[in-house]
């Protein structure tokens, strides 16, 4: 049994059939193919498939793909606007706040969702505003600087 | 000369890929025709297997296949390989079978596999597969293990003894007589999960045709995948390509040949189409292997003026259910010869025993036995200095062994490279302002605040390492490193290493000694890693060797270059080749740097060789292999401030000081983030986290709900100090800095949380340091 779906993902709209439990992440990796969101973890912990649902920071291994239906999907994918990086992308990269990389669209795109909430937020503010993403590489402290970062040249653009 | 590229902070090449997402994990991998393969394991911790039902499953629509132990070892699937025996030892090395055929031996024990068209079916397809067991007692704890009438898990281990390693230097006995105070003290060290945030992988591609095989697998050294592949599964050597594409980080847990690399493979060869198995996260708990778990009775005799005479350790060390790759040598070699640090401790002894116990294997985890080394000999400072009321700043100065730069030999036999523990001592003490924070402490502690303070000095042994010593403690490998420098007509270069970073970020780091050692753009130079098809054979990224070691194999590639550069050179400027010197990109004749060929033009003449030296090779390549002479032993001084509230137990990190050195830094925005890592890494074990069975057997801290990892909202700033001693192991005087971070944080966390709660009387608490240890210690000394 399936359903249909009509999710707009980074701008364009994905029509599917798919199975009730099929899993937001899978449909966006094995489905769409866009494999830059990362599965790390079954219990919505880790934040690595963290994905922007209509603006929202959402852990897409805890969405179903039917939830979905008629949302707008942002994934890592399509954070750069024609080419450009998007200041937190470009933050991260300057901050060295990313090594092994596979917590890293998570946790840009949580970051994104904060800054929206809170663009100026303190590094308490960032630290609390992380806790649902885990990094086992950087040892936080230039994620946190690349966020601060990022805060700084989206506030003066 | 170098010209500045070396040693400065340039952003990193890996990362335009990871933060847009085009980087590809093995997940990420889709062949046509891909199968999913799924793995059914034992619930139990301990059973015989009486009977496998696999029709129903096998029936399933979309299910290709379903494979036992039986059917795996009759297609002439081997045991997996122990990788490392440590001599000497009597270890015994039972049979590892990738699918247990008719005993599990830990709850997580492969015994069955399913294969089908999509994830969600084989899922499906692995809870119909019936089976009846009949559980047998077990035991988790390793020093139980080996008493009277315990459950045996080989026959050929009795009472659960793998291997009984002792190490010995001077007269300990004698020492301990000598001594006028003597401390002891039981620490358990104990087991961690290591949580790579990326789960394992495994994708094979099996040609029947040609009987050859490719595997993307997620692995810090996919040369020795390869090779111990070509051992138990048949297919020779030449026929197997391992690739570790992006890889998103190990500490250790993606070092070994993993059963599920022999799963895949025969599984594409029984289906006749390309097949990947990725692991859920609570698999991966149980699948993957765990590190640490040790039991120590340790002893230390002093003089009373703090001189430490000597230390005894009797350590059982929990091996698990099987022998994963390397595990027999982490309590062994890398921890047992490291017992004195940065110490001068004249007389050791230390007896390990490697027990068998129905828990998922153990091996390398960051630090790899020496955060089990160093944790003992730091706690020991510590508590001699408690019992002789000194400082245990002071009792560490009087200990250090004094600055060298040309070795030295300590107890265990090991000859460090070079060292000078008390200037980076000295410095961090300065960081934090030692005296002002022991005023301050002792203010807060009449208002009835808790704050501690907390050392670890340290040395530790890594860039492993000389293949002869390998050789000699029984690795079944060697750990040389090997680089192959490729210019281009263009003048740009294409570099490919043994070594498999995953995360480290060398692939920037190999480009700056490149560019400044050949005076090329780094933008020039791109560096292939992780395919045993585009790279020279090498032994991986592990035991922060890929710096040490793998720059020391290309450098000699560009040794190779520059003097093959100037024989173009003297030919085309029509000079002697004695007479070509080398700088900064540069090749000029002797005394009259104005006339010169750039590097670039000596890459285009070399690769059309039209106007050319007769009798040489046309082209601009070098191979080169290094083998280093010894290991290099960074070191230094890490500082914990901590607040523990009295109330709830609670314990925050108010400060952390680290100075580290690594010798000559090549770009200190990695090795800053390496230390990063490292700490809150430790921290993580001092503080939250801890592996768990239950008394079934049964692993408590089963997922990511359950055990407890550091997070960003723990940490205040870590304030990082660097000193900076060459070595001479290498050509560019640089030593590891992937594991110092866990190896110091541990200690100097727990420290500083026994300092704060001295004034209590607590003196001893087992690792973690959750807020409900503390605070029912803090009651019981209250009473």
């Amino acid at each position: 049994m399936t359903y249909p779906v009509s999710i707009t993902v980074n701008g364009a709209r994905r029509k599917h059939d798919v199975e009730a439990r099929l899993l937001l992440v899978l449909y966006l990796r094995d489905t769409l193919g866009l494999t830059g969101t990362n599965v790390g973890c079954d219990t919505s912990q880790c934040g690595s498939c963290t994905v922007l649902m209509d603006g929202k920071a959402v852990k897409s291994c805890t969405v179903l793909a039917v939830q979905a239906d008629g949302a707008k999907i942002t994934t890592i994918e399509g954070l750069a606007v024609d080419g450009k990086l998007h200041p937190l992308q470009d933050a991260f990269w300057e901050k060295h706040g990313l090594q092994c990389g596979f917590c890293t669209p998570g946790m840009i795109l949580t970051a994104c969702n904060l800054l929206e909430k809170n663009p100026r937020p303190s590094e308490a503010e960032i630290r609390h505003g992380l806790e649902g993403n885990l990094c086992r590489c950087t040892g936080y402290q230039n994620i946190v600087a690349a966020v601060k970062e990022a805060a700084t040249r989206m506030a003066k653009a | 000369m170098a010209s500045r590229i070396f040693g400065s902070a340039i952003k990193r090449r890996e990362d335009p890929r990871l933060i847009t997402g085009q980087a590809k994990y093995t997940d990420d991998f889709v062949l046509p025709g891909m199968a999913y393969l799924t793995v059914v394991r034992s619930p139990y911790a301990h059973a015989k297997v009486l009977r496998l039902r696999t029709k129903k499953a096998a029936a399933m629509d979309g299910v290709l296949g379903v494979f036992t132990g039986q059917q795996m070892k009759d297609a002439g699937f081997g045991a997996i390989p122990c990788a490392w025996v440590v001599p000497g030892s009597d270890t015994k090395t039972p049979a590892y079978p990738p699918i247990a055929i008719d005993t599990v031996r830990y709850a997580g024990n492969a015994v069955a596999i399913v294969v089908a068209r999509d994830r969600y079916l084989a899922r499906d397809a692995a809870d119909a597969v019936e089976v009846d067991y009949e559980p047998l007692p077990h035991v988790a704890d390793a020093e139980k293990a080996t008493q009277k009438g315990q459950p045996q898990l080989h026959a050929e281990a009795p009472n659960n003894v793998c291997f009984h390693w002792k190490v010995s230097g001077g007269d300990v006995d004698a020492a301990f007589k000598a001594a006028d105070v003597v401390v002891k003290e039981r620490i358990l060290n104990q087991r961690l999960i290591p949580n790579a945030i990326e789960p394992r992988a495994a994708l094979a591609q099996y040609s029947s045709a040609m009987n050859e095989v490719t595997l993307w697998v997620t692995s810090q050294n996919p040369h020795i995948v390869r090779f111990l592949l070509s051992l138990d599964t048949g297919i020779p050597e030449q026929k197997i390509r391992v690739i570790a594409p992006e890889v998103g980080g190990g500490f250790g847990s993606k070092i070994p040949h993993y059963p599920e690399d022999s799963m895949v493979i025969f599984a594409s060869k029984m289906c006749g189409v390309p097949v990947k198995w990725t692991e859920t996260r609570s698999e991966n708990y149980r699948a993957t292997i765990h590190g640490r778990d040790h039991i120590q009775d340790v002893e230390m005799a002093a003089k009373k003026d703090g001189t430490i005479l000597a230390l005894r350790a009797k350590v059982w060390a929990n091996l698990g259910a099987y022998l994963s790759t390397a595990s027999t040598g982490i309590p062994t070699i890398l921890h047992g010869l490291m017992l004195s640090g940065a110490y001068d401790i004249k007389n050791i002894h230390e007896d390990v025993y490697g027990v068998f116990t129905n828990t998922t294997p153990t091996d390398a985890y960051r630090g790899a036995g020496r955060p089990e080394a160093t944790f003992m000999v730091e706690r020991l400072v510590e508590l001699v200095a408690r019992k002789l009321k000194m400082d245990p700043a002071d009792i560490r100065k009087k200990n250090f062994i004094p600055p060298f730069t040309d070795g030295h030999t300590v107890a265990t036999g090991l000859t460090y490279d070079s060292g000078n523990y008390i200037a980076a001592f000295e410095k961090a003490l300065k960081m934090l302002d030692y005296a002002g924070l022991r005023k301050k402490q002792a203010d807060l502690r009449k208002k009835g605040e808790h704050i501690g303070i907390g050392f670890c000095t340290y040395a530790e042994i890594c860039g492993l390492g000389p293949s002869q010593v390998a050789g000699a403690v029984g690795f079944g490998g060697g750990l040389w490193e090997s680089a192959i420098v490729r210019f281009h007509p263009s003048g740009k270069v294409n570099v490919m290493v043994g070594i498999s970073p995953h995360g480290q970020g060398e692939e920037t780091t190999f480009a700056q000694i490149v560019a400044s050692e050949l005076g090329v753009s780094v933008d020039d130079v791109e560096v292939t890693h992780g395919d045993t098809a585009r790279t020279p054979m090498g032994w991986g990224s592990y035991g922060s060797r890929s710096t040490p070691v793998g720059s020391g194999a290309l450098m000699g590639a560009i040794v190779k270059i520059r003097e093959k550069s100037k024989v173009v050179t003297a030919h085309l400027l029509e000079a002697a080749v004695e007479d070509i010197e080398y700088d900064d990109g540069k090749f000029f004749v002797k005394g009259s740097p104005s006339k010169f060929k750039t590097i670039q033009d000596v890459a285009l003449m070399a690769n059309v060789a039209w106007n050319y030296p007769k009798g040489l090779e046309p082209g601009l390549e070098a191979s080169a292999f290094f083998d280093p002479p010894n290991f290099v032993y960074p070191f230094g001084a890490h500082i914990a401030v901590v607040r523990v509230d009295t109330e709830t137990g609670e314990i925050k990190l108010e400060r952390y000081v680290a100075v580290d050195d690594c010798g000559r830094v090549i770009n200190p925005m990695i090795v800053n983030g390496q230390i990063h890592g490292g700490v809150v890494q430790g921290v993580g074990q001092a503080l939250w986290e801890g592996a768990a069975y239950d008394e079934s057997g049964q692993l408590l801290t089963g997922s990511m709900m359950d055990y407890a990892l550091p997070k960003a909202e723990d940490f205040p700033n870590l304030e990082l100090g660097m000193t900076e001693t060459p070595t001479n192991v290498n050509p560019l005087g640089v030593k590891g800095i992937g594991e110092t971070g866990t190896i110091a944080s541990t200690p100097a966390v727990y420290n500083a949380v026994m300092d704060a709660l001295a004034p209590f009387g607590v003196g001893k608490l087992d690792m973690p340091l959750t807020p409900e240890k503390v605070w029912r210690a803090l009651q019981g000394a209250r009473r």
